[in-house]
């Protein structure tokens, strides 16, 4: 990794402002709100941040250009989520009893502990594997889908490309806000963004999420119950061996040892980091976090980064 | 009957306290009304009363587990009325008074109480018990984008008629994107008295439903329309959706279509899940009027009811898979809530997925607007896990 990768917390309790203030300021900073949607253009308080330096990518009204100029690919990217919707619905019927499986046996209490532990690793295994085929799957169905539609070729999205190219190509820095994950990561493939990205990455919450490898969701506290922790796909990869959790605490059930610890495990080697109000994590240069990050441990404790 | 309040050890209820009064004179029943709402909530005790001349006037309601009529109690030297009955925490109670002149007989809602209750088959005044509120998400919220209702008019070969629906596009709706569809019956009361647009609006806006497109469907004789009709089945499965599925952009698969209703809108939707197996991937069925018998012909609902009965009988007979995913739900002071109570592990035998819900309320629209989160965003999860702001 050769890029300075700055991830933050929500910015309820807005934290960029201190991260920006190095940068030049002469020189544009690139945004992408993307995952605001429809409210992607009302970024008013971070060009304030940004001190007439933003200049906003507006990659989701790219995309609802491409759906109106284009329609033959929007017809195809239609049943291409159609097609990524049932293979979601198999691997989280899958994915639920696999987990409700790990759970059951973290929670045991009246075998040998050897019984215990032996089965326990068995179905965290089984989850890894469930997770890794359903990511392959998903992978090999986008690599079809943009063998055959060819989106570079295309003449409305290779238009929008170049633009983002351009505009990439005079920003000293990126700010990637949060949002809607899925929508988010669908954009800055679709218009080419990894490839381009300047020296200096700033993302918080989704946009955090959209840098790493994979895109873990999760939400324990959903009004229709417990909602399970799933890998949706792959993000753009600039950060390599982190799982960002944005408002973790708020989000899962930190109290449960062992729903813990089958998270840590599920993702391991990646470490599992937590991004809470207020977080600011100044990746270091191998993309490891800082060592007072916390992250979770294998044994569904939340600790410092250093002392795990 | 008389039902015994339970005194409390460190205040006693405002009724008893009036009943002390000297002297206890028309004035002083009038300050006391003017201080106090009607019905006096004190904790799990609740005062109905009723002020007039009569020689009888009782509490009139439907209660599972109680008398129909409960007498009210005239305060001495007064023309006051009144009735302590205790209510466990949460209840929403509808209820009517019975007022009785000689050989003549009134039932009339509490002119003390401006709170009114909408079923079915009319209104009726109603008592929110200690601990009840009506869930936030149930009035508007200025920050909720709001949907569009549209009017179509559907040719039903079928009913032989021309059907209005009121269909439902949720705000930001894209001819390009795709939608789930939800089939409601008795829609206009769900949108007046269920305020179904403005709960449509905020959970989406919440997040705690997916964009949906929402069909309210405009029954005519609801009574025989409902009740296990061949006719209306076939207008729903083979004219309403195929035309919605080409005039909207739906995801068309079963697992993207829903039909609700309640009460006989629940048969109805029952009904048409049944006609057609594996159409609709869920259905959302509150309060059904799902009567039936397991011996003996006397199911105590009248006529309308003998077309119900012959359908669940049959299906409880030989319940079969019709659908993946059922939510039920039923208030447990409906003298429904056994044959619902009944239903669920008749469903759950022949192999679909339910999830019950019951609460302290009887068959009313607010009953059914009060558990539409839990059915729709069980039904249809809201993309609440894939926002990180």
């Amino acid at each position: 990794m050769n890029r300075a990768v700055t991830l933050l917390g929500p910015q309820r309790r807005p934290s960029l402002e201190p991260v920006v203030r190095d940068l030049d300021p002469h020189a544009p900073v690139a945004t992408v709100t993307a995952g605001w949607l429809e409210r992607e253009p009302d970024d008013a308080e971070l060009r304030e941040i940004l001190g007439g330096r933003a200049l906003n990518l507006g990659l989701h009204g790219r995309w609802l250009d491409v759906h109106e100029r284009d329609r033959e690919y929007a017809h195809a990217e239609r049943e291409h989520d159609a097609a990524l919707a049932e293979l979601r619905g198999i691997y989280l019927g899958q994915l639920d009893h696999a987990l409700l499986a790990a759970y059951a046996v973290g929670h045991e209490r009246e075998t040998r502990p050897r019984f215990s532990a032996a089965a326990f690793d068995d179905a965290i295994e089984v989850i890894r594997i469930v997770d890794q085929q359903h990511l392959a799957r998903v992978r090999a169905a986008h690599r079809a889908f943009y063998d055959a539609w060819r989106p570079q070729e295309r003449p409305v999205i290779a238009h929008h490309r170049e633009e983002v190219r351009q505009l990439l190509g005079q920003a000293q820095a990126v700010v990637v806000a949060g949002g809607h994950v899925g929508e988010l990561v669908r954009v800055l493939h679709l218009f080419h963004v990894e490839p381009h990205l300047p020296q200096v990455v700033i993302a918080w919450s989704a946009g955090a999420m959209a840098l790493s490898e994979r895109l873990v969701l999760f939400h324990d506290f959903v009004p229709h119950g417990v909602a399970q922790t799933e890998v949706f796909g792959e993000g753009l990869g600039v950060v390599r061996g982190l799982v960002p959790l944005p408002h973790m605490r708020r989000r899962l059930r930190v109290d449960d040892p062992v729903r813990m610890t089958v998270m840590a495990r599920r993702f391991a080697p990646a470490r599992c980091v937590v991004l809470d109000d207020g977080v600011r994590l100044f990746l270091t240069r191998d993309g490891q976090p800082p060592a007072d990050a916390r992250v979770l441990t294998d044994d569904g404790q939340i600790t410092e980064a250093g002392a795990a | 009957m008389s039902v015994p309040a339970t005194r409390s050890p460190t205040r006693r209820l405002a009724i008893n306290r009036l009943r002390e009064r000297k002297p206890l004179d028309a004035a002083a029943v009038d300050r006391f009304l003017a201080r106090h709402e009607v019905p006096i909530v004190e904790g799990s005790r609740c005062t109905f009363l009723y002020r007039g001349e009569a020689d009888h006037v009782s509490l009139a309601q439907r209660v599972e587990g109680l008398p129909e009529l409960l007498p009210l109690r005239r305060l001495r030297g007064t023309d006051l009325w009144y009735l302590v009955l205790e209510l466990p925490e949460g209840s929403r109670v509808n209820y009517q008074l019975e007022v009785r002149h000689g050989d003549h007989v009134e039932r009339i809602n509490d002119p003390l109480n401006e709170k009114l209750s909408y079923s079915p088959v009319g209104t009726s005044s109603v008592c929110f018990a200690h601990g009840y509120e009506s869930p936030g998400w149930t009035m508007p919220n200025p920050d909720a984008r709001p949907g569009e209702l549209v009017d179509l008019t559907v040719r039903s070969k079928a009913l032989r008629r021309d059907v209005p629906v009121t269909v439902y596009l949720p705000a930001r709706f894209r001819r390009t994107a795709s939608y789930p569809l939800l089939l409601v019956h008795d829609g206009p009361d769900f949108l007046q008295y269920a305020a179904a647009k403005t709960v449509l609006d905020n959970l989406i806006h919440s997040l705690d439903v997916a964009e949906t497109v929402v069909a309210f469907l405009h029954p005519q004789d609801r009574l025989a329309e409902y009740a296990n009709s061949t006719t209306h089945s076939r207008f729903l499965t083979s004219e309403l959706v195929p035309k919605l599925e080409v005039e909207y952009p739906l995801v068309a698969k079963p697992s993207a279509r829903c039909v609700m209703g309640s009460s006989f809108g629940a048969v109805a939707s029952l009904s048409a899940a049944v006609r057609a197996p594996g159409t609709y991937g869920s259905l959302i069925l509150m309060s059904g009027s799902f009567v039936f018998t397991d011996i003996g012909g006397d199911h105590g609902g009248g006529e309308v009811f003998d077309p119900v009965v012959k359908f669940v009988n049959k299906y409880r007979a030989r319940p079969r898979h019709i659908t993946d995913r059922l939510f039920m739900s039923c208030g447990v002071y409906e003298p429904l809530i056994v044959p619902n109570r009944s239903m669920v592990p008749t469903f759950e035998s022949a192999g679909m997925t339910v999830r019950y819900v019951e609460a302290r309320d009887g068959h009313n629209w607010e009953n059914w607007r009060d558990r539409l989160r839990d059915a729709l965003s069980w039904v249809y999860p809201g993309p609440q896990k894939f926002y990180y702001e």
